[in-house]
């Protein structure tokens, strides 16, 4: 008995149900909107977000009601008076040290081990849905979730920012002067840079999320994989490493700020947060594909 | 009942010689092509975990239409035969097919006309019952979501769930959890369902409820493949029966070959025990027992009519005279062994 008939006799027997689906194979994007209400849904989720977008607020609060004393603090918070855009920048570089991380390590945990640990994975797989196509939306969720993140710092920042300290012309770090349309321009380049860092980092959860079935220690261990990048790359002896740290790059966001904008820097980050994307993803895809599923 | 007990080898035929009349069973070729004529068929299915050998070497033939009980003590290697059937376990040896495709090659195709529930249930906690069947359906990329409230709604109405669908996972009580589990089996048309202990966790009326539901949906012509270490529930609705222990099917069937396997028993009750001992032994009756006020042997080949015929001519009173197949229980334990020990 040939493939084919072996094929044949057996559709004959649910004539039916095999004319009432028949092999489509389109690209359907109901399993990514289904993972970001999961995402967007869960209170803890909920919690993280607005934890994040308390900081910005906290610190534009707590600059407006402090006199200011000339030649004290960062770069950006010295600058907050100028223009209520520094407040989100203030802020980013001050959560992608460790809270930012942290977002993403709760989400990768969630995304392969969570729903191993849920039990929730034998039934996703047995829909079916191919393994490959799982890993691509589970990633493209946290790239997704990175975004999500870094605007709730962005985006109150910046309304509270302006709020509280106007949209009067932005002074770049190379000391000249940009309009506010310019200056908004300048603020969404650097959340798509640093989301893309995030995205990077989010490829090595993902990869992480693949070795275990217990959440929080695939969480516990990005945020270990970060802390451990940013010691690396304090450490000045170690310097020929550091343009291979995911975390080196990540600060360089200030060379958008810059008049013209430097964008070295920010090609070499762009490179390397992909390189992260590309290496780990693979190395999640070839634990991942063959992988027995006994959870 | 000992030559059943032996080994899968000499069981197993049971099963291929008179119930599945299949063109590739004298193939040489054994693996090669998926069987069409099967639900489910396997060859030579092994799984080994590092040293220990969970399933070896099982044949399973499931044919369309049929209801099969898979049974065997817990640790017998149902569910891990299971997972490598869905494709979630890749097997060390041998091959598998479900409706007539080969897994995991043609998992796709197969899996969407497969309703599957695995190791009990398992949902998002915090989404409500319809939002988890929501999600199941999303993930479902030959699913038509033009359908899925619609499909969502009639398996909810089926496991009688529609009441308690917008509650949390969370808040529901074990017997809720499995029937979601059961009606995330039936969100689309399927042709075979396979359903790991199914019943775990019901009241009795919510296992009436699931055992009348298999026979609607075996009725309609779907197949069901129910594995269970609960006999009654499966001695009422199983056309064919597939026994496991310590990884091996040791024996396989339509439900009366399996049972018919076993040795016939006579119980005879009598006030004259000793003398209707000696006429059942002269008769050639064998393993002869006599008890106070009863007797029991393995007649063999004798017409229980001839037998109470000689018991009256040699004048014994006969009170009763039973000659019974095993029940399905004296037939598991003798096929997988008595006692609660987990193998292996």
């Amino acid at each position: 008995m040939s493939v084919a008939e072996a094929e044949l006799a057996g559709t004959s027997h649910a004539p039916g149900i095999a004319a009432l689906h028949p092999r489509r194979r389109r690209l359907s994007t109901r399993l990514l909107r289904s993972e970001l209400r999961i995402i967007a849904g869960r209170r803890r989720n909920q919690a993280g977000l607005l934890v994040l977008a308390a900081v910005p607020i906290v610190m534009a609060i707590a600059v407006k009601m402090s006199t200011p004393r000339a030649g004290e603090g960062p770069d950006f918070l010295s600058s907050i008076t100028s223009n209520g855009l520094f407040v989100p920048l203030a802020a980013l570089s001050v959560e992608m040290a460790m809270f930012l991380p942290l977002a993403m390590s709760m989400l990768s945990g969630d995304a392969i081990a969570g729903e191993a640990n849920l039990g929730t994975l034998r039934y996703l797989l047995t829909v079916p849905v191919n393994r490959t196509r799982l890993l691509l939306v589970k990633f493209a969720s946290l790239c997704i979730g990175a975004v999500w993140g870094i605007a709730a710092v962005a985006l109150p920042g910046a309304a509270i920012g302006i709020a509280l300290f106007g949209t009067g012309p932005l002074t770049t770090l190379s000391g000249s002067q940009i309009g506010f349309g310019a200056a908004v321009w300048r603020l969404v380049l650097v959340i798509l840079y640093l989301a893309a860092g995030l995205a990077g980092l989010a490829a090595v959860g993902l990869f992480i999320s693949t070795l275990t079935e217990v959440p929080i220690a695939a969480a516990i261990a990005l945020m270990v994989f970060t802390i451990l990048s940013w010691i690396l790359d304090s450490v000045p002896q170690l310097g020929w490493l550091h343009p291979w740290l995911l975390v080196d790059h990540w600060l360089a966001f200030g060379d958008l700020l810059r008049d013209p904008m430097a964008g070295g820097e920010i090609g070499r980050g762009l490179l390397t947060a992909a390189g992260y994307a590309v290496v780990f993803w693979l190395a999640a895809w070839a634990r991942f594909a063959g992988k027995d599923i006994t959870s | 009942m000992t030559q059943l007990t032996a080994e899968g080898e000499q069981a197993a035929p049971v099963g291929r010689a008179s119930d599945v009349p299949s063109p590739a069973a004298p193939s040489p070729a054994r693996a090669a092509v998926p069987d069409a004529s099967l639900a489910i068929a396997t060859h030579g299915l092994t799984k080994r975990f590092g040293s220990q050998v969970a399933v070896n070497d099982v044949d399973l033939r499931v044919p369309h239409g049929a209801v099969y009980g898979f049974l065997g003590p817990n640790g017998s290697g149902k569910t891990t035969t299971i997972r490598m059937l869905l494709g979630l376990i890749e097997p060390t040896a041998g091959s598998r097919s479900l409706l007539g495709m080969a897994i995991p090659q043609q998992a796709t195709i197969a899996l969407h006309r497969v309703g599957s529930l695995v190791e009990g249930p398992a949902f998002h906690p915090y989404l409500s019952g319809r939002a988890n069947l929501e999600r199941l359906d999303a993930a479902d990329v030959l699913a038509d979501p033009r359908t899925t409230r619609v499909r969502i709604g009639t398996a909810l109405e089926r496991v009688g769930l529609t009441a308690a669908a917008g509650k949390r996972y969370r808040a529901y009580s074990l017997g809720m959890r499995q029937r979601l589990a059961i009606a995330a089996a039936l969100l689309a048309p399927r042709d075979l369902l396979v359903l790991d202990e199914p019943t775990n966790g019901l009241d009795p009326q919510g296992t009436r409820e699931v055992r009348s539901l298999i026979g609607s949906l075996a009725s309609d012509g779907t197949t069901v493949f129910v594995s269970s270490h609960l006999l009654a529930e499966v001695e009422q609705i199983c056309s064919h029966l597939g026994v496991m222990r310590d990884g091996r099917l040791v024996a396989q069937g339509t439900a009366s070959e399996v049972r018919g396997g076993g040795t016939v028993s006579l119980h005879l009750v009598t006030a004259q025990p000793e003398e209707a001992a000696a006429v059942l032994t002269a008769l050639g009756v064998q393993s002869v027992i006599a008890d106070v006020g009863e007797v029991r042997g393995i007649p063999g080949e004798l017409e229980p009519e001839a037998i109470v015929a000689a018991l009256v001519r040699a004048g014994v009173g006969v009170r009763s005279f039973t000659a019974s197949s095993p029940s399905l229980e004296d037939l598991f334990v003798s096929l997988t062994g008595e006692g609660f020990d987990v193998s292996g």
